[in-house]
């Protein structure tokens, strides 16, 4: 394309949207208003998201051992374990070191432990990491039937319940977003429409001397995605804003627990690029439904 | 050239346009075509640039057969033939100059050549010294000029006018005739759907007359033959 046409295509985009300016500015505030919960959402979801990581990432299996196994037995059974599809780490703990986490885990009322260090009734242990955090119930059910395994823990019950709870937010957060995206295509198709019904005598000529398709639809696409990336600016900033706002408030307050927000960098970058995406995605899908029935020959 | 071979039209709400068409219009010819409304002369017309496609037949235009090409060739095929409409078709917001230029700016032609070209068709069109008004402030024969004009500013070799002197007063359509011999004298082939009796009468072409989607005559030097 030459230099001039595109030259031409941005002026006429922005002339456009000028002439339609209550429009424009509806359309705008349209995208300004689905972008912002849109990007709460995102921000909310991203976060849980992340929660939630650091906790799948914790859990593990305890695989206690059989007293009665001898050396090779738990070599044996180390090897199986090692074995089973979807394990990524298998690491042996001793009843010794057991006796001692369980010691400093109560801290100054541990000392009464001690009495045990010399008939310690704990079990050894496997500790079994599951690469996917979900297939951890499969896995357990696996290990429970191998020779010298006494008691399987894994925090039964508990897992399910958190992954189902975050699967809920997920697909509740997914099916908000998607709505809202819509409604604000649809307010932009409408805008176009009503810039293409003011200009229609023009595209009719533009058919009659020759004009390709290609040509009378750039100044639309170009509208739509002004649409889009203008309607994306305030979101951006109050989203952002408001998240660090929050992060400065909630960081102190979260640092020694599982639940950990995500740091603002390089996250605030993420979100804004998301969000630009995203209004021009709409702005641009919008434009481009309306001003396809007009080019039909 | 342009040629018809048994073209029929039927339009989806059933109506018969065209029923069997078949003509042969060679380069830098001049036609009229006449004859009752509704007989399917705008039909017959809007054919060659491809704004209706025929049921079946064949159309050719400089080799090309109309009823085959794709949507997306026409734009170019169009680049070759020039349009004249009864209402001008031109933009409000537009100056003379800007109207005919917006031919040729949207295929994308070098602004050097723009000006070159927009001039010499004013000059043709004797308008020149009108290039920077606006159409509302054109009588409705200049406006007509300048819609030739912009027909004529990408040298096609065939212009095509669905009744251009239909909006005119008798002195006017004149001058309008006048243009058209003078662009047809220059090689272009003309195809001039018309009402205008004494035009036809005066000004002695070919005349096509299209009665009931048919073709009733097709005489050199013919008459209008109906009654105003």
């Amino acid at each position: 394309m030459r230099l001039n046409t595109l030259r031409r295509h941005f002026r006429e985009s922005f002339k456009s949207l000028g002439r339609n300016g209550w429009m424009t500015f509806a359309s705008i505030s349209a995208v300004t208003v689905t972008l912002l919960l849109v990007g709460v959402f995102l921000v909310i979801m991203l976060n849980i998201q992340h929660i939630t990581k650091q906790i799948e990432r914790d859990v593990e299996i305890r695989v206690h051992v059989d007293l009665s196994a001898t050396e090779a037995d738990k070599d044996a059974l180390r090897a199986k374990l090692e074995a089973l599809s979807g394990v990524e780490k298998v690491t042996y703990s001793s009843k010794d070191e057991e006796l001692q986490k369980l010691i400093e885990s109560f801290g100054e009322d541990g000392k009464s432990f001690r009495l045990f260090e010399q008939d310690n009734p704990l079990s050894d242990v496997f500790i079994v990491k599951a690469k996917d955090p979900l297939d951890t119930e499969k896995i357990a059910k696996q290990i429970e039937p191998l020779p010298s395994v006494g008691k399987v823990k894994y925090g039964k019950g508990q897992i399910e319940k958190l992954f189902a709870a975050t699967k809920t937010i997920r697909n509740v957060g997914l099916a908000l977003i998607v709505g809202l995206l819509f409604t604000a295509m649809f307010l932009i198709s409408n805008t176009i429409k009503i810039t293409i019904f003011a200009r229609r005598r023009e595209i009719e000529i533009m058919r009659l001397v020759g004009a390709t398709n290609g040509f009378i639809r750039w100044p639309f696409f170009l509208e739509g995605l002004w649409l889009g990336v203008f309607g994306a600016v305030v979101p951006i900033a109050i989203v952002l804003s408001a998240y660090s706002y929050v992060f400065d408030l909630l960081y102190p307050k979260l640092k020694d627990t599982f639940f950990q927000l995500l740091p603002f960098y390089p996250f605030a970058w993420q979100l804004a690029a998301v969000l630009v995406l995203l209004g021009a995605c709409i702005g641009i899908w919008g434009s481009m439904m309306s001003v396809r029935r007009f080019l039909k020959v | 050239m342009i040629e018809m071979q048994d073209v029929y039209k039927t339009y989806p709400n059933g109506v018969i346009a065209l029923n069997g068409i078949s003509v042969r219009i060679k380069q830098g010819e001049f036609v009229y075509v006449v004859g009752p409304s509704g007989a399917g002369k705008s039909t017959f017309i809007k054919m060659m640039y491809r704004e209706e496609k025929p049921t079946s037949g064949k159309i050719m235009i400089n080799g090309v057969n109309l009823a085959n090409i794709k949507d997306s060739k026409v734009p170019l095929l169009r680049r070759n033939i020039g349009i004249v409409f009864q209402d001008f078709k031109l933009l409000p917001k537009l100056t003379v100059y800007e109207n005919v230029a917006f031919a040729l700016e949207v295929i994308e032609e070098s602004p050097k050549n723009i000006r070159k070209r927009v001039m010499e068709v004013l000059d043709l069109v004797r308008l020149k010294h009108k290039a920077r008004f606006y159409p509302d402030e054109l009588s409705g024969g200049e406006q007509q000029r300048v819609s030739i004009a912009r027909s004529i500013v990408n040298n096609p070799s065939i212009v095509i006018a669905d009744e251009p002197t239909g909006n005119l007063d008798p002195d006017t359509s004149w001058e309008i005739m006048d243009i058209f011999e003078r662009i047809n004298d220059r090689g272009t082939t003309i195809v001039m759907a018309t009402h205008n009796r004494e035009i036809v009468n005066t000004i002695r072409k070919r005349v096509i007359a299209i009665e009931r989607g048919k073709i009733a005559r097709d005489e050199v030097k013919g008459e209008y033959g109906y009654e105003a």
